[in-house]
């Protein structure tokens, strides 16, 4: 079955104060598919003005949104996630054209996500209850949580609404009034969604400002006004994120990618059953979203008295991967989001061919006759070792190093020899190996028996250079909240020092 | 002679310029991690703060070229040279508005070169 390209607007605004408002300075630019590389629609330039009025427009509503009842924010929640769920076939074609990414994605993980990350927020916030002590007969502790007021969100391209509902749900759940910055290669899917809810919001508590970065996500990260920052993507802008949260003594939750190791123990082959069967897959998981993922497992450390024959299954499985047109559901990859990024995984896949590594599949551009002005490049597997470039950086396309080990010391030697610390995954039929490895790697995420599965209320964030906080769980709550001590004495006596 | 560990693409570098007329002088770090991680980050001199575990590589264009030592673990025995896409990235790199990207293309060095190459110093020795 096929999907369309949706229509789309030849102008979007910004969504401020809950009204479309035109860039102060007027400027806009181009906003194009990486499918064809075609028009989509003219999207907001903004500057540090039209942020200035964002974050203006955002304290106004908190003034009313920041006392709001827990139930009203969760009422929110339910009401957004309905009204998603009622567009979900024409969001995910907004996104597959946005981004490039298979309408299979797009329509049965990220959009089936988004909805959910409301409904979980939506639960939560209903559910929590404070805390109080009795310090002792006549004192009483109680622990009280109050938003932070406005944040600003920066987000990326690789799933834009997920990444959106991820951050946006627990900030205003909890009573926080958000300025959100789009990616500005992929703006288009969350101003789809804003036309779409706009209604059930209060005006001024979720306002889009579209624009580059240095010209209004700098603006919005330094700003004295807001309260906390949060940020995906790469690492040198998560450092200046936190500088600028530095120079305002504010919080900034950061996640910074990662090198994810996908270990396979040799008991995966003793049976050929369903379970050998997911493990395949769990390797060809590298090829989801075209490998633009944070936690992409694009190393493959594979036990070498198995290597042989699992990895013969694995390319079999790869080589089966259809490729073509996106917006067709049997599509399994689609295109790269953008020209740089396709330049750079090709420069990565020429790195790994200089670094000797062993090409076993891919390696070049896929020729798509569909789009021949698309960003496509066939899915790549290089055999090599853990010291290479193509095992250390993040390339974040549809590129697997594939090594290596003898036992399960070697085995969290290699998963562990890394910068970064967000995903992994192990596979194995021996339970006392599945603990001693899973506590062993030294990352945020341990996938066991299963890859790239992101249920809300399982917690995700990254170790060492991955990045710090955790999103996709209660616990994010925290994180958009002060918490007040209020500390009660009902003794009518002096202490007596005074 | 020594050997540099960058260098610049004359399109790059003709950028640079563009963008040292608009922002004055100007800095790179090599940015890892995902989405445009990986990639050169341009900004005002100084605007990043650099800490004691970045590294100072070499200039390009009179840029200084910087990145964090446990990246350069993997790039010591790598020419990085500073090429220029059309492209659209996100994160704070000035060229971005141009509708540009900044992006790098990698030479493994040979033995001849890797016995004199630049030595590279910490970034905080760079005035």
């Amino acid at each position: 079955m096929a999907y369309q390209r949706p229509e789309f607007k030849e102008q979007y605004e910004n969504y401020i104060g809950g009204e479309w408002v035109a860039p102060i300075d007027g400027q806009y630019f181009d906003n194009t598919s990486p499918i064809d590389e075609s028009f989509i629609a003219r999207i907001p330039q903004s500057t540090s003005k039209d942020v200035d009025l964002a974050i203006a427009k955002a304290w106004e509503a908190f003034a009313t949104w920041g006392k709001s009842s827990p139930a009203e924010r969760s009422m929110l929640m339910f009401r957004i996630a309905d009204r998603l769920e009622e567009n979900i076939e024409l969001l995910a074609a907004v996104e597959t054209c946005d981004n490039g990414k298979g309408i299979r994605e797009s329509l049965g993980a990220d959009l089936v996500l988004v909805i959910d990350q409301f409904r979980y927020f939506g639960g939560c916030i209903r559910t929590e209850a404070g805390s109080v002590t009795n310090v002792d007969a006549e004192t009483v502790t109680m622990e009280v949580h109050e938003p932070l007021g406005v944040v600003g969100q920066i987000i990326p391209w690789n799933f834009p609404l997920l990444m959106a509902a991820w951050k946006i749900a627990p900030a205003l759940v909890t009573g926080n009034c958000v300025v959100i910055k789009p990616a500005e290669q992929t703006p288009v899917s969350l101003l789809i969604m804003m036309e779409l809810i706009a209604d059930l919001l209060p005006p001024g508590v979720l306002n889009v400002i579209n624009g580059f970065g240095v010209e209004c996500g700098k603006p919005l990260a330094s700003h004295p006004d807001i309260k906390k920052v949060a940020f995906t993507g790469e690492t040198s802008t998560g450092r200046l994120i936190m500088q600028y949260a530095a120079e305002n003594i504010i919080p900034a939750t950061t996640e910074l990618g990662g090198k994810s190791p996908n270990i396979f123990f040799e008991s995966v082959m003793d049976e050929d059953d369903e379970f050998l069967d997911k493990a395949i897959e769990g390797l060809v998981f590298f090829a989801l979203n075209q490998g633009q993922v944070c936690t992409c497992p694009s190393r493959a450390l594979i036990q070498e008295s198995i290597y042989d024959k699992f990895m013969a299954k694995c390319l079999a499985r790869i080589e089966a991967i259809t490729m073509g047109d996106p917006y067709e559901l049997s599509t399994m990859m689609g295109a790269q989001a953008s020209n740089d990024q396709y330049q750079k995984i090709l420069s990565y896949i020429d790195i790994g061919k200089q670094e000797g590594a062993e090409l076993l599949c891919g390696g070049e551009v896929y020729d798509n006759e569909l789009y021949p002005n698309g960003y496509y490049i066939k899915p790549t597997v290089f055999k090599g070792h853990n010291k290479m470039r193509i095992f250390q950086e993040e390339i974040f396309g549809p590129v697997l190093a594939v090594t290596t080990f003898k036992d399960e010391e070697e085995a969290l030697e290699i998963a562990n020899d890394t910068q970064f610390g967000l995903g992994s995954g192990l596979w194995s039929r021996d339970m006392h190996q599945v603990h001693n490895v899973s506590r062993g790697i030294q990352a945020g995420r341990v996938w066991v028996n299963c890859y790239h599965v992101y249920p809300a209320g399982a917690s995700f964030g990254g170790y060492k250079n991955s990045g710090i906080g955790r999103e996709n769980h209660a616990m994010m709550l925290n994180g958009y909240r002060h918490t007040k001590n209020i500390l009660t004495s009902y003794n009518k006596n002096k202490l007596g020092f005074f | 002679m020594t050997v540099e560990r960058v260098s610049v693409t004359e399109a790059a570098a003709e950028v640079i310029d563009r963008l040292r007329n608009e922002h004055g002088e100007l800095m790179f770090h090599l940015s890892g991690g995902c989405c445009d991680g990986s990639s050169p980050m341009c900004y005002p001199k100084g605007e990043f703060r650099l800490g004691g575990r970045d590294l100072y590589l070499g200039d390009i264009h009179g840029c200084g070229l910087f990145m964090h030592a446990d990246q350069f673990e993997y790039y010591k025995n790598c020419h990085t040279l500073v090429d220029v896409v059309k492209g659209r990235g996100a994160s704070f790199s000035l060229e971005i508005p141009l509708g540009l990207r900044f992006m790098i293309r990698s030479r493994i060095f040979t033995d001849e070169e890797m016995s004199d190459l630049r030595p590279v110093t910490a970034a905080d020795s760079i005035g």
